[in-house]
């Protein structure tokens, strides 16, 4: 048995946008499973602690209980159900007990998001391009109506124009339906910009965390998330060590 | 003319093959576990028809329906506690399991119904031989095959137009995927063990009709399904029927034209050429790769 997390304490208040930072390897994504009980099927457990949501622990309830309750995540690498139509992977995230009127409406507010996916709703969705399947896989969450969406690098592989359209519209999801979202990202300035708290992680713990104007503002985060160090000046091997030795005291 | 007898006796004959062989991809599909119990699965699902026929004077429809029914029970009690105890063990083991499971249920039907030859009563199925020009159609494969039909145009709804069917279809491509989407994917899997036994039993039933029903015979004929399952490719109902009619075919027009001994063997050969030259099978799914 090996232990992936230790110690890891969060909170995503109501209807905001939380990241969680770190890089290959840190545990954002071993995080998310626990949160969203995907963690069981791999094996997995959550040993110690507990995770609440509205007032009741869900660290031991299976993956589609979670789900029921409204707790949706949205697996890295733009998962899809590769032989289903754009409209039957919508379909499949459509969890309420309602008819084929309440699916309707499910699926006319994603076009609405999405207008791309209206014209292609027939169409196999494995050959879909990279920013469309990642526009599906949201919008397969949304069908849900999920009061928490937890992302896993939603910007992963993408061209930086769809970065940003992605972004922007888990931003207005965010806004119009008040829905309160976990972001996993590696693209911290993107991250940044759309969450109003961050959680920074790494080898299994989180080692800083703040609102994020304030981390934005961070040396450390500047230099080694954001890629920034201070103007004018040119990267050198030099501060290698310096940078190991910050890297070591972050942790 | 004969060729012609040959070909249609072949394809009504197929209908029952391709029912089985649906039986065996629907799990195939879902779980990835090829269902080595399949044959005896159907066995005893022909000998519940056959018990209620024989013991309790039921009529022959609410028999079929009482049989099915207990292949229902059956469906569920095999996924509880013969699969779902394995989940998430190597492939393998579970396979093993399910060949376990045959010979439990073979030593079963042998304790309740004896090993000799039971037969259900002559013409329980309505209808008499039809004759169409020179093709003479029993009636008994007429409803068999009329049967099996109206089972898949079924099944190919539930899976079409059907909340369940759609996850059903997820639940094949992606496990994890499915979790995460919220589908509860040991309801799913024990869905599929339930059609895929009634489904069984409903061939066991049309065999046993005409062939009658032991425990040592019986489960052997769901081998020709397999050539049948690995001819359309394992992950596709449609080849599944078409594998099944199309091994039909070939084992009446080779036994009817050539020789007996060869139609026996025709599945056989078939299946051992599939895997040579063609080992995803005709309409096994292509892996969409993108660039």
């Amino acid at each position: 048995m090996i232990q992936v997390l230790r110690g890891v304490s969060l909170e995503v208040p109501d209807g905001q946008i939380i990241s969680l930072l770190g890089a290959n390897g840190a545990g954002k994504s071993t995080t998310l499973k626990a949160v969203s009980g995907l963690l069981k099927a791999e094996a997995g457990e959550v040993t110690d602690g507990e995770i609440i949501f509205k007032k009741e622990r869900i660290d031991q309830q299976l993956a589609h209980r979670i789900a029921a309750r409204g707790i949706i995540q949205v697996l890295e690498g733009r998962r899809v159900f590769q032989h289903l139509t754009v409209e039957e992977n919508l379909r499949v995230g459509y969890l309420g007990s309602g008819g084929e009127l309440m699916i309707q409406k499910g699926l006319e507010d994603v076009y609405k998001l999405f207008p791309k996916l209206a014209q292609m709703k027939q169409r196999t969705s494995g050959f879909l391009s990279g920013g469309e399947q990642q526009m599906m896989v949201i919008g397969r969450a949304l069908l849900s109506d999920p009061k928490l969406m937890l992302l896993d690098e939603p910007s992963l592989g993408l061209a930086p124009l769809l970065i940003q359209a992605i972004f922007k519209i888990i931003q207005q999801i965010n806004i119009e339906k008040k829905t309160a979202m976990l972001l996993v990202e590696q693209n911290a300035l993107a991250a940044l910009e759309i969450a109003s708290y961050c959680y920074v992680m790494e080898t299994g713990r989180i080692v800083m965390d703040g609102p994020a104007e304030k981390l934005k503002e961070n040396e450390d985060i500047k230099e080694f998330y954001l890629g920034l160090s201070k103007v004018g000046t040119r990267k050198s091997y030099k501060e290698i060590k310096h940078y190991k030795r910050r890297k070591r005291w972050l942790s | 003319m004969l060729t012609l007898q040959f070909l249609t006796t072949g394809i009504l004959t197929g209908g029952i093959y391709a029912l089985i062989a649906v039986s065996i991809v629907l799990v195939y599909k879902a779980t990835r576990i090829f269902n080595f119990a399949v044959g005896e699965l159907l066995a005893l699902g022909g000998y519940f028809c056959y018990s209620l026929v024989v013991w309790a004077h039921f009529p022959l429809w609410l028999a079929i329906i009482g049989a099915m029914l207990m292949a229902v029970i059956v469906g569920a009690l095999v996924e509880r506690l013969v699969l779902r105890p394995l989940l998430s063990q190597p492939t393998l083991t579970i396979v093993m399991a399910t060949l376990a499971l045959s010979s439990l249920l073979s030593g079963l039907m042998l304790m309740i119904w004896s090993g000799y030859v039971v037969t259900f009563p002559r013409n329980l199925l309505p209808g008499k031989t039809l004759i169409i020009g020179d093709v003479v159609m029993s009636n008994e494969l007429v409803w068999a095959f009329g049967i099996a039909m109206v089972a898949f145009a079924i099944l190919a709804y539930f899976f079409n137009k059907t909340k369940t069917g759609l996850r059903m279809r997820a639940v094949s491509e992606d496990h994890e995927l499915s979790m995460s989407c919220g589908i509860n994917i040991t309801l799913i899997f024990a869905v599929t063990w339930i059609l895929a036994v009634v489904l069984g039993s409903l061939s066991g039933f049309l065999l046993g009709n005409r062939l009658g029903l032991t425990p040592a015979i019986t489960p052997l004929i769901a081998l020709r399904a397999f050539p049948a399952v690995l001819f359309g490719g394992l992950e596709s109902l449609v080849g599944a029927v078409v594998g099944g009619l199309t091994i039909g075919i070939l084992e009446s027009l080779v036994g009817g034209l050539i020789d007996p001994k060869y139609g026996e063997i025709t599945p056989y050969i078939i299946l051992l050429l599939v895997l040579i030259f063609r080992p995803e099978g005709l309409f096994g799914l292509k892996r969409i790769e993108r660039i």
